[in-house]
């Protein structure tokens, strides 16, 4: 009975293996970042609006932001679009957008086209601020504390669930700077 | 008219191509050299997850074999630029992941395996014999 039995057992527990492969192959693509919790790199980038203004990491502390990486060539940004103009209007956080590897013209000619509802765009031409931060497709979307921690890394398109899950935990960011505010203001 | 910008694209096609020709990457020694492509074939494309960066033509690829060969060409050992891809993409960016906590059972799991089954097939080897001498 048993030596019957036994490779029927081994048979289903296979299927059972590769069954679950199968279905959690998008996820397993998702490569998962180590930067988590950890601050945000330094940076020195140029606005893209105004090229010959830099913008550095420490200048945006404070308060919470949310940085989005982003380039015309990226089909997916545009799928994603609809929802970063919301988080854009509706976010109590700055949205910073980061160009990524694209040419000047098409991203200004883009923005013309979509619509811009970033606070501030920075451009990393070269790609060395992105490597900095792990990114290694675009769209993504980071959620940095007032401290400069990152906290949050989203990896693909934002779509109504995320958008739900992003202003959440933008909400749990501010009310984290709130207090550390009203607990600074104590103290002084 | 027509037929006009097409061969001004070609005539500045064959222009850039005669002045930006495929430079290959230069080294101070072979060494540096094997280790550059030692490194490049180590590390992992995360975005053609199966390729290698020696492998992948994406621009990312691109970028970070430019960042191998800078820290190479800066006197930085293999291990600190191991450390600086991990330190940002995860271990994952490693084809070969480190021995930690995490990783005992994907490192240890084919010797054991190995074991596992030396072991079934001497059980299996010695009640045979039994059975041979039983019925001898």
């Amino acid at each position: 009975m048993i030596r019957l039995a036994l490779p029927l057992v081994v048979f289903a527990l296979l299927v059972g293996l590769l069954l679950t492969g199968l279905f959690t192959a998008d996820q397993r693509q998702i490569v998962q970042t180590p930067l988590i919790d950890k601050p945000v790199p330094d940076f020195s980038l140029p606005m893209l609006h105004e090229p010959e203004i830099q913008v550095t990491r420490d200048e945006l502390l404070g308060q919470p932001f949310i940085l989005n990486v982003w380039g015309s060539w990226c089909p997916t940004c545009r799928d994603e679009h609809p929802w970063i103009t919301r988080l854009g209007q509706e976010s109590p956080a700055q949205l910073i957008g980061l160009n990524w590897k694209d040419e000047r013209e098409d991203a200004l000619r883009w923005l013309d086209f979509y619509g811009d509802s970033w606070d501030l765009q920075l451009v990393d031409y070269v790609g060395n601020t992105a490597i900095d931060l792990g990114v290694y497709g675009s769209p993504e979307t980071f959620l940095i504390d007032h401290k400069g921690i990152i906290r949050h890394k989203q990896i693909g398109a934002i779509n109504d669930e995320i958008y739900a899950d992003l202003v959440a935990r933008i909400d749990q960011l501010m009310l984290e700077a709130a207090a550390d505010q009203a607990l600074a203001e104590v103290e002084s | 008219m027509v037929r006009m910008p097409a061969a001004v694209l070609l005539a500045f096609a064959i222009t850039s191509w005669a002045t930006n020709p495929i430079e290959p990457l230069e080294f101070s020694s072979e060494t540096e050299r094997e280790r550059y492509h030692s490194l490049i074939d180590e590390i992992r494309c995360t975005v053609c997850q199966n390729q290698s960066l020696a492998s992948s033509d994406v621009p990312l690829a691109a970028d970070l074999r430019s960042a191998v060969y800078a820290q190479i060409r800066e006197g930085r050992a293999d291990s600190e630029i191991r450390n600086f891809m991990r330190e940002r993409y995860g271990d994952f960016v490693l084809y070969t992941p480190p021995f930690a906590a995490h990783t005992y059972l994907l490192w240890a799991g084919p010797p054991l395996l190995l074991v596992i089954g030396g072991i079934a097939c001497i059980f299996m080897i010695r009640r045979r014999r039994s059975m041979l001498q039983q019925r001898n």
